[in-house]
């Protein structure tokens, strides 16, 4: 493994307190050491990133990869390809895949994938076979096959016996349960926020109570069983409310927020643009607002992309009949540079807190901090590379993106993993 | 004076002068539909496609012989023994008849925005026949014109619209025209049926007819149906009789002359008694007269637009 010298950029560790100008030396895939004028010996390749950040790897812990199954839209690679190009080093891939990932041999052949990826690729299995939502899966043998977290993501467990036993089950390891909280009564046949927006257009309304209900639901099973749960792409107030209430009342319970939710309302929809169609739906402009400040509060633990690839002929279809879900990799952080960052809402510090700290801390997994010996997984940021969001030059396969167009402040320069250069920005 | 857009895929954007300028031309049309020979030269070789997604009687056959009485040539299809059963898409469909040099398109569909998707990607006009519970705009002209054409103005009247506001294109249509040419919207219904939001399209709303009705100029009554979606909004029909449907007694405590509307198709005996449908303040044949009108305005307006270009 070589030796590499980033030189003279902005060192963001929140974990260490420290933000500061400084070197920074990777040795054998790891950090070696961390201060100004750094002068080590033996250096093969040494980088000025004046005027740019140093921040630990970010980690999207909800992305769906496609891969096995749907490598038309997406494959392990790919999906790894573009999330280096965002700046992200490692992500957490969704079970929905053809056939599940709900047996050790899936998640073998997703992490035998990975190892030619340039990101690292932590797989979460699925709570039940098939997705089915009546049989447990195989949690112990999964989590030693190396699977992070448990989620029927897409859809909720709407047995609450048997999300009590699988997080009764997971605390033999002290499992995560991911969960995309929905009750498919009140959502039935809905595509898109119920409220004056749905009203005026006519779809087919989804109450923001169908994701509240199993919000409250599962935040008490999670404290009656003290298990954990993560709570996956919120996207109402109310929601982040409960969330606030367990916390104070120290239930095991961290959540994610999605850049669309963040940045996007129900507006969008009057387009009938079928990027704008996602599950959960868009809500109103107090909900994004109350995720904005629950996400700079520190009741959001995180912000997750839900990079959900589809083909161009799947969207380009009547409202009701497109796919739900948008891709988010190569957006995420210049979007939260533009849009929380330079605009003062949010520290750059508390980014890399809501995109690299806490989604390595909730995973369990290395990363998230640049204290010497740390796993040299590191993203390289230029806050000031102005950027049009162009999807015909994405490296997903897909191009579903609401944000086509929208000029952009801040881009990932460089990412680093375990010590490597796996993507290298264009100079001007 | 033109219309701003090559389309007319809802009445939400139009302006006052635009919904004046089809109701007037409606006006001039009704004449033509009243002489022995009832055909005008106007389209003459111009395609017209009439694209039915979803079942249809009355706007199927009034768009049909709008086209006929402006000479143009009317083409019928619907979803099946079309290729949609091969499974081509919408989009692919509509390119197509495109590439027959269709000058407009009709098209009714269950999606809202339907009509709109495919209005993006043709250079024909489009008119929407009705897309789900989104938008009817030429069902609302009708309306407008009917009222117009009974009470002179719509400005300052009141309009009261009752039952399934939730599902209705015809609401959400009316609402949008009604509000623009300045009359009063008040629409009633149970709870279940009135959508979230609805009071900021600038309507009020009542759970209440009875309360209602003494302020109404025009009753629009609306089709009802139990069940939609497999989601239950009614205990049951009677009870919705019991408090919604408009009965001899209800219409006598309205003003002597208000209008009775209905859309179509009327379920009898249960959003209107017959007895009214029937009575002399009913204008239910009347709109469906308006309806050829405000037909053969818009394709004047829309599949005209070309030679009007051109003449400039």
């Amino acid at each position: 493994m070589t030796d590499l010298l980033l030189k003279n950029g902005r060192i963001i560790d929140p974990v260490n307190h420290r933000d500061e100008t400084g070197d920074i030396l990777i040795r054998d895939g790891r950090i070696a050491g961390t201060g100004k004028n750094l002068k080590p010996d033996g250096v093969e390749t040494e980088i000025d990133v004046t005027g740019k950040w140093i921040v630990p790897g970010l980690v999207d812990m909800h992305v769906h990869l496609r891969e096995p199954g749907r490598e038309d839209k997406e494959t392990i690679q790919t999906g790894c390809q573009a999330a280096v190009a965002g700046g992200f080093t490692a992500v957490a891939c969704m079970p929905n895949t053809v056939p599940v990932n709900d047996n050790q041999s899936i998640t073998r052949f997703i992490l035998d994938k990975a190892l030619d990826a340039p990101a690292r690729v932590y797989p979460i299995a699925a709570i039940t076979r098939g997705l089915d939502g009546s049989q447990l899966t195989d949690m112990a043998e999964l989590h030693d096959a190396g699977v992070v977290a448990f989620s029927d993501d897409g859809r909720c467990v709407t047995n609450a016996d048997l999300l009590r036993r699988a997080m009764d089950y997971t605390k033999l390891f002290d499992g995560l349960i991911i969960e995309h909280c929905e009750d498919p009564v009140l959502s039935n046949g809905g595509v898109m926020r119920e409220g004056f927006v749905c009203t005026t257009l006519g779809l087919s309304p989804i109450p923001s109570l169908a994701e509240e209900l199993m919000v409250a639901r599962d935040i008490r099973i999670a404290e009656y069983t003290g298990g954990r749960l993560h709570i996956a792409h919120v996207s109402s107030r109310e929601s982040v409310r409960l969330i606030a209430e367990a916390r104070e009342r120290g239930v095991r319970v961290s959540a994610e927020v999605t850049p669309h939710h963040l940045f996007l309302t129900d507006e969008e929809v009057r387009s009938f643009d079928t990027n704008t169609k996602m599950n959960p739906p868009l809500g109103t402009e107090q909900d994004r607002k109350a995720l904005e400040d629950a996400l700079i509060a520190g009741v959001i633990d995180c912000i997750a992309t839900d990079h959900a690839p589809h083909t161009e002929q799947e969207k380009m279809v009547e409202y009701d009949y497109a796919p739900n879900g948008v891709i988010g990799l190569e957006t995420a952080l210049p979007l939260v540079l533009t849009q929380l960052v330079h605009s003062r809402r949010m520290s750059p510090s508390r980014m890399v807190e809501v995109m690299s700290v806490n989604p390595c801390r909730i995973l369990g997994m290395e990363g998230g901090t640049l204290s010497d010996h740390a796993v040299a997984d590191i993203t390289v940021i230029d806050p000031e590379r102005l950027w049009l969001v162009e999807p015909s030059r994405f490296y997903s396969k897909s191009r579903n993106t609401p944000f086509g167009g929208m000029s952009l402040r801040g881009a990932a320069a460089m990412t680093i993993v375990s010590g490597r250069i796996v993507y290298q920005a264009d100079e001007e | 004076m033109q219309l701003r857009s090559k389309d007319l895929l809802g009445i939400e954007g139009l302006t006052e002068q635009e919904i004046t300028l089809i109701l007037d031309t409606a006006d001039s049309f009704r004449e033509v539909s009243e002489r022995s020979i009832k055909k005008v030269p106007t389209l003459r070789g111009r395609t017209i496609i009439n694209f039915f997604h979803e079942p249809s009687t009355r706007t199927r056959i009034s768009f049909e012989i709008a086209a006929k009485r402006m000479s143009a040539d009317g083409i019928n299809f619907t979803k099946s023994g079309s290729s949609f059963s091969k499974g081509e898409t919408l989009l692919d469909t509509v390119l197509n008849l495109q590439a027959m040099q269709a000058d407009l398109i009709v098209i009714r569909h269950a999606v809202p925005g339907a009509p709109g998707l495919i209005a993006r990607h043709l250079d024909a006009s489009v008119i929407n026949a009705g897309d789900g519970p989104h938008e009817h705009p030429t069902q609302a002209l009708l309306d407008m014109l009917t009222i117009r054409r009974n009470l002179g103005s719509l400005k300052g009247k009141t309009v009261v619209i009752v039952g399934d506001i939730a599902f209705s294109r015809v609401a959400r249509s009316n609402i949008h025209g009604l509000v623009t040419m300045g009359a009063r919207v008040i629409v009633a219904g149970p709870p279940t049926l009135i959508p979230m939001g609805i009071e900021r399209l600038g309507v009020e709303v009542s759970y209440d007819l009875d309360r209602v009705i003494p302020e109404a100029d025009a009753i629009m009554i609306l089709r009802i149906q139990l069940e939609r979606q497999g989601k239950i909004f009614l205990p049951s029909l009677r009870e919705y009789s019991r408090l919604y449907c408009l009965t001899a007694d209800r219409l006598r405590q309205a003003r002597r002359d208000v209008l009775v509307m209905h859309p179509g198709p009327i379920n009898r005996g249960i959003e209107i008694d017959p007895r009214v449908a029937d009575g002399d303040r009913s204008v239910i044949l009347d709109q469906v007269a308006n309806g050829v009108a405000v037909r053969m305005a818009l394709l004047f307006l829309l599949a005209g637009r070309k030679e009007m270009t051109m003449n400039q």
